[in-house]
């Protein structure tokens, strides 16, 4: 595997690929390194072995932090590995980009992970790192679609596993964790505060593999294969533009790390894509960073429907904004209404039903188009991360629904006035 | 009057393996320099060169976040709780 080392994004110093995140030095983000010189110089021969790999996120093991390479033995078809993520649709949405004025829009639907949402690739690269190392026991701090991979993978593969949640999270998102046997730990506090507890829990319990706390450096590795996908379902091409949402920004940063490294490998033609970043006005740290022209975020506390994005204190604010401006992107925030026309507009013209989040980046899109920021000729893709069905509020009361007796009159009767004959 | 600091692991090497550090002081600056008088070497690892909180450091006092109080200046109760934790977790 060409994953070296664990090295710290400020001050570089390196560390051995254990389970650790933080650089002791300088208390900044640890990153996976790598050697890819074994890789470089026969991009056709790195494309057909990809091309040959399963269908999920291992057939791009190459690039990921495992000693073992791809976890079990898998074939094109069939896997072996717990329950395997990626390998989601990418679907051209001419109807979605005719509404905006735009030629070539594409959604990836990453609803379509085992737990309908991206958090099954980075917990599938967090989950086998942490077998790799010895650990028994998953955990996280989750905003709902973490908790709800976190436990199902846990489950596949028969570890332990306590999923921790802020506790006025959306129901669906709950009984979609709580089905899998694992615990579900209620923490009454925002994200935040579930986080604050998770990282000294995971000070405590050494033996525990928190897949966003001392395995986050693998975990976001997982959000490259985003990346990866999108180019191999493009032909090998990087896109224009990506539209993505940002709660910690961990998503955001290693989408565009992804491309970079097939870029520089020659396995993709194209640029860095304008990168766009999406969040909800009421949790809106990276967005008023990036306005405002700062390099950090000032954390926020959180209130907006979008509670898979609700991070008022983001980890990856500052690399996100420094991403942003070097791609020559922005980051937008939308309202909460906003959101909801968003999910509208998606289901509407794409037949994709998404959650919260994915409203968030929709309606950052229509917001982008709307002023003119994209050319039209642009080949865009919208990174649509999880599910309708887990933030069924959003739709409430959004649409009538025609209540009638059971004979044909009466259907008659409540549609004349449409006249839909 | 007393006030506890709890130190995370990546920090124990310097604060002789403890993980709670019992100190005197009424906001966060005088706990934190009451903290640097036993164990000198978390200065530099907890402030940056301009003797501000270091960027990924988080401070808390009674679990919320001195950015949202008073920073720095935040009062410390008697009895209170100052926590110090790596601030890349999550997401």
């Amino acid at each position: 595997m060409p994953a070296t080392a664990l090295k710290c994004r400020e001050c570089k110093t390196e560390y051995a690929l254990e389970a650790r995140y933080v650089c002791e030095k300088c208390f900044g983000p640890l990153e996976v390194a790598y050697d890819y010189s074994a890789l470089a110089g026969d991009p056709d021969h790195q494309r057909r072995r990809i091309q040959a790999g399963p269908q999920n996120i291992w057939r791009y093991a190459d690039f990921l932090p495992l000693a073992g390479g791809s976890p079990g033995a898998s074939t094109r078809g069939a896997s072996r590995s717990g329950l395997p993520a990626g390998c989601t649709p990418l679907i051209r949405a001419d109807r979605l980009a005719a509404e905006l004025g735009l030629n070539e829009v594409w959604v990836k639907n990453d609803a379509a992970n085992p737990t309908h949402s991206f958090k099954d690739r980075v917990v599938s690269v967090a989950t086998h790192r942490a077998r790799e190392l010895g650990f028994d026991t998953l955990a996280c701090a989750s905003t709902g679609n973490l908790a709800n991979a976190v436990a199902a993978q846990a489950s596949a593969l028969g570890m332990r596993s306590y999923v921790f949640i802020p506790s006025d999270l959306e129901e669906q998102k709950i009984l979609a964790t709580g089905v899998y046997g694992t615990n579900v730990v209620a923490v009454k506090g925002n994200y935040d505060d579930v986080n604050r507890l998770c990282t000294e829990l995971s000070g405590e319990r050494d033996r525990w593999a928190f897949v966003n706390v001392n395995m986050r450096p693998y975990y976001a590795e997982g959000s490259k294969t985003l990346a990866y996908e999108i180019a191999e379902q493009l032909g090998f091409r990087t896109p224009d533009r990506i539209v993505a949402p940002i709660a910690s920004g961990s998503l955001f940063t290693k989408i565009a790390k992804g491309f970079e490294e097939w870029l520089e490998l020659g396995i993709a033609t194209g640029e860095l894509p304008t990168m766009n970043g999406a969040q909800a006005l009421g949790c809106s740290p990276v967005a008023t960073a990036f306005e405002n022209g700062h390099d950090v975020c000032r954390p926020v506390k959180p209130d907006t429907i979008a509670k898979s994005l609700a991070i008022g204190n983001p980890a990856d604010g500052p690399y996100a904004l420094e991403l942003a401006r070097r791609s020559g992107g922005k980051i937008d925030s939308v309202t909460d209404d906003e959101i909801r026309e968003g999910i509208a507009l998606l289901a509407r013209t794409t037949g994709v039903f998404t959650e919260t989040a994915g409203g968030v980046t929709t309606a950052t899109l229509k917001k982008l188009a709307d002023r003119g920021d994209i050319d039209p000729d642009e080949r865009v893709v919208i990174v649509i991360t999880g599910e309708g069905l887990k933030t069924l509020d959003a739709v409430r009361d959004s649409f009538t629904t025609h209540t009638i007796e059971p004979n044909y009159d009466a259907f008659e009767a409540e549609f004349a006035v449409a006249g839909s004959r | 009057m007393s006030v506890k600091v709890k130190i995370p692991t990546q920090l124990r090497a310097m604060s002789g393996g403890e993980g709670v550090v019992t100190v005197e002081g009424s906001t966060v600056t005088e706990v934190l320099d009451a903290l640097f008088a036993v164990h000198g070497e978390l200065r530099e690892r907890i402030y940056d060169d301009e003797g501000g909180l270091r960027r990924f450091v988080n401070v808390y006092v009674g679990g919320d976040d001195i950015r949202f109080e008073q920073g720095l200046d935040t009062p410390v109760p008697a009895g209170g709780e100052v926590q110090i934790l790596p601030a890349v977790a999550g997401g």
